[in-house]
């Protein structure tokens, strides 16, 4: 029997000694010294093709590989000449005219020409390709009759290569915001000899995003992508301002929010795409120098189904809306520096603020529902309320759940549903009332209110008012901001006064952040153009 | 046993054709579809997506070309990962779950079958509660408590280890012992019962009478029957520590099959669901087969039988 203890227990021991290695070195000092950016980005991204992806994690890693025509300045987010070194405006706000940066290369050596913009924009608006944000060229005059397959032929469609290095854009009507728009990843440009190489112009099934084929204008130049285990990419030599670009390489790591934080403590990444709501008053209290919290152009509402009774009566919507305290909401519950919501619209979008119209006044509330017919809330009957299975969605539920009860006394039943069934029962308005989010693609008020259109595919409220549309229509074909302005406050004041989507608070980008990372500038778009990041060392 | 390997592989192709059927009935069934976001696109972009892959076919239609491509060894695009092939994920993936699997196999057998054994020789004594102890506590904590715990101790107190990631061979420890220390739970308390039985037989109180070395009844005389319940549980084990280590891969971020196979439903990404349940299917059958003959070699009455 001894020998059974002498041979295994030692041979146990050894094995737990032997595996407890030291790593020499974090990625976070060996980053420093390579200026290397390891970066979290939460998930996996579904794709690399600017064409067909459409969230922000995409835009992550987008934007270290293209360039569009413009660019944004992360600190003041001032429109930058991208690939576009010049441009001029037409007198009636209707035609651009881009002059290419003749330093402009693709990752290949190709030049980046006017052409290629031309053949991007071609491939994007083609309805075969089923491009998910093709609306985002709407503005261009003919793209959305292209798009929608009114017309077969491109050339009916306002975008001209005069020669490669000139590229005019027509609008439909004038869009006071549209040089922000090439910042987007939909308008960058693909080279088109990749593209086709690989498949038809609007082959949704293509390798030409794989590592070894891939071709991009961007600082950076793709290197490896394995799924689930990480993106890298190195400096692009050929970039045209490649001696800017201070970072030799950015690893973006699709890890989830709570081993991120993790990784962020062992000093394994520079910076992470959130932190766990659990974490939050730690970092706050022991580190406050690496938690950080950055405004961020999306507000989180209640999405109320007006086609259904009692929640028809837009009394009964405003005493729900009344009757949530977003200020203790947001202190107590969500602690991450949320920001109370009293209108559709967050704040400083696009240079624009919406008035408040109303406040927390249970009092009124009360009013308001007794008015409805349910005084105390008696005879309401019992209503669901729908979110997508998130502890983050649920405690925010709860305590909505419970301000309603306490304060109009009615009973609302949660009710939580997979992501999927949730998109599809709100797809089909099978529903009372369901959390929602809107994260603005461009910095202007349009962005939000345009849900609110009654032909949008994204009211799922059941809302539809015919001044709305025309005050938004109207926002549109107006070139002088502060009437613009004006409009939107408009449109903003009939939206809160319908309320078919309650504003619960604008969102902030909470993330942790290294000492060494320069350059991340907080902005409402969260975008932060890497050829203006650097690591330096710590003193 | 020639004869029994072909007719369970024979067998395999009716079960294979089941499974396939009945995954595709429900995720026909099931509400939403791999092309809804937050932010829908139009139905008309909808329409065309759906018609790219197929999806716009009546569904006995559907069904059959489903059924052809699968045959011709055909596991299409995924949905979700625009780009990749099923099969290439799969083969980028399944290695990883494979090595993962194979070390918490290790740590398993290693670990389990000498603390049943001690158990067992040391019945009714305080080792044998101490080790069943541990075994029952292995038992009843999960991998979502027992991963953040050793990441707690041994990469965020100690620095030991890297919280993530899968690039050296240290990193592949906390997760093996994560995934192992479970089937270790098992392994001890099946070995232990099966030695305790082994060791009641006559010929062992025999051996013990002709003065044989008590190294030399366990080894040669106690061990091939005492192991066989363990040997049996290996193969849903196996197949469970290649597969089911879908928290393990989240929590340690690894990029193995598992965490694919379970958020591929998440996603409704069809073709991606296909891919690894046929490919789980036929591994777990496979996996039970070779049980079948291990236990076949080590115990030949089973032939017969």
């Amino acid at each position: 029997m001894k020998f059974i203890f002498c041979l295994i227990i030692p041979l146990l021991v050894q094995f737990f000694f032997s595996l407890a290695c030291t790593p020499a070195q974090t990625n976070v000092e060996r980053g420093i010294s390579e200026q290397v950016l390891y970066l979290g980005i939460g998930t996996e991204p579904e794709g690399l093709d600017p064409h067909l992806v459409s969230g922000v994690t995409e835009h992550y890693v987008l934007l270290s590989l293209f360039e569009g025509l413009t660019t944004v300045d992360p600190k003041t987010l001032e429109i930058l000449p991208g690939v576009a070194k010049s441009w001029t405006i037409s007198e009636d706000g209707l035609v651009y005219t881009f002059q290419l940066d003749s330093k402009a290369l693709w990752s290949n050596g190709d030049f980046v020409t006017a052409y290629d913009f031309a053949f991007s924009y071609e491939r994007i608006l083609s309805p075969k390709l089923g491009a998910p944000y093709a609306y985002m060229l709407y503005p261009i005059k003919g793209a959305e009759d292209f798009h929608k397959g009114a017309t077969d032929s491109f050339a009916s469609v306002g975008v001209k290569a005069l020669d490669a290095q000139t590229l005019e854009i027509q609008l439909h009507s004038v869009t006071p915001y549209f040089l922000s728009l090439p910042t987007h990843f939909t308008w960058w440009p693909v080279h088109p000899p990749t593209i086709l190489k690989h498949g038809a112009m609007t082959d949704r099934i293509s390798k030409w995003t794989q590592p070894k084929n891939f071709v991009g204008n961007g600082p950076f130049a793709l290197k490896s992508w394995r799924l689930n285990n990480g993106i890298s990419v190195q400096r692009n030599p050929l970039y045209r301002e490649a001696e800017i670009v201070q970072l030799n390489g950015i690893k973006f790591l699709p890890i989830n929010l709570e081993s991120e934080e993790r990784a962020f403590r062992a000093r394994q990444i520079h910076l992470t795409s959130g932190v766990p709501t659990a974490r939050i008053d730690w970092y706050r209290a022991h580190r406050p120098d690496n938690i950080r919290f950055d405004p961020y152009l999306g507000i989180y509402y209640y999405l109320v189904n007006t086609d259904k009774a009692p929640l028809s009566d837009k009394r009964v919507r405003q005493a729900l809306a009344y009757a949530i305290n977003r200020e203790s909401l947001t202190e107590y519950v969500l602690k991450g520096g949320q920001k109370p919501a009293y209108h559709f619209t967050p704040p400083n979008t696009g240079g624009f603020t919406a008035q408040q119209n109303f406040t927390y006044n249970p009092d009124k509330a009360r009013a308001l529902l007794a008015e409805a017919g349910f005084p105390k809330g008696e005879n309401f009957p019992e209503i669901e309320l729908l979110y997508n299975t998130s502890e983050s969605h649920k405690i925010v539920a709860e305590a909505i759940q419970q301000m309603w009860k306490e304060e109009l006394g009615i009973t609302i039943r949660l009710h939580n549903q997979e992501w999927k069934v949730y998109l599809d029962s709100r797809q089909k308005g099978d529903f009372d009332i369901a959390r929602a989010a809107w994260i603005g693609d461009y910095l202007d008020p349009y962005t939000f209110l345009g849900l609110g259109i009654s032909e949008s595919g994204n009211n799922h409220s059941g809302w539809k008012d015919v001044q709305f549309d025309q005050l938004l229509k109207e926002t549109r074909q107006t070139l002088e901001s502060d009437q613009r302005f004006e409009l939107f406050q408009q449109a903003e004041d009939r939206l809160i006064e319908a309320m078919p989507f309650i504003p619960i608070y604008f969102y902030v980008r909470s993330l942790l952040i290294d000492p060494s990372v320069e350059g991340w500038h907080s902005n409402i778009l969260d975008y932060h153009p890497y050829q203006f990041i650097s690591l330096t060392a710590e003193d | 046993m020639f004869q029994l390997s072909i007719s369970r592989l024979l067998q395999a192709i009716p079960t294979l054709w089941i499974i396939a059927t009945l995954t595709f009935i429900l995720m026909q069934l099931t509400p939403g579809g791999p092309f809804d976001q937050e932010k829908p696109v139009t139905p008309e972009v909808k329409k065309l997506i759906e018609a790219h892959y197929g999806m716009d076919k009546p569904i006995h239609e559907q069904y059959i070309q489903f059924i052809v491509k699968r045959l011709q060894g055909d596991f299409g695009p995924s949905y979700k990962y625009a780009g990749w092939d099923v099969d290439e994920i799969i083969a980028q993936a399944f290695p990883v779950s494979l090595e993962l699997g194979l070390y918490a196999l290790i740590i398993a057998i290693f670990i389990g079958v000498p603390l049943g054994i001690l158990s067992a020789l040391f019945h009714k004594k305080p080792m044998e509660i101490a080790f069943m102890s541990l075994a029952l506590i292995g038992i009843c904590l999960p991998a979502f408590v027992l991963g953040p715990l050793l990441l707690l101790v041994f990469s965020t107190e100690l620095g030991w280890f890297n919280p993530f990631g899968w690039n050296s061979f240290s990193d592949r420890i906390l997760p093996a012992f994560t995934l192992g220390l479970f089937y270790a739970s098992f392994i001890a308390r099946l070995s232990r019962s099966g030695t305790l039985d082994v060791l009641k037989h006559p010929y062992i109180q025999t051996a013990r009478a002709k003065g044989l070395s008590s190294m030399r009844i366990l080894v040669v005389h106690t061990l091939r029957s005492a192991l066989s319940p363990v040997v049996a549980y290996l193969g849903p084990a196996v197949a469970g520590m290649i597969s089911g280590s879908f928290v393990v891969e989240t929590l340690f971020f690894i990029p193995g099959l598992g965490s694919f196979f379970v958020n591929s439903a998440f996603n409704r990404d069809d073709t991606m669901v296909m891919g690894t349940v046929l490919f789980y299917a036929a591994l777990i059958i496979l996996f039970n087969l070779i049980v079948d003959l291990i236990q076949i070699w080590m115990n030949p009455k089973l032939n017969r039988d």
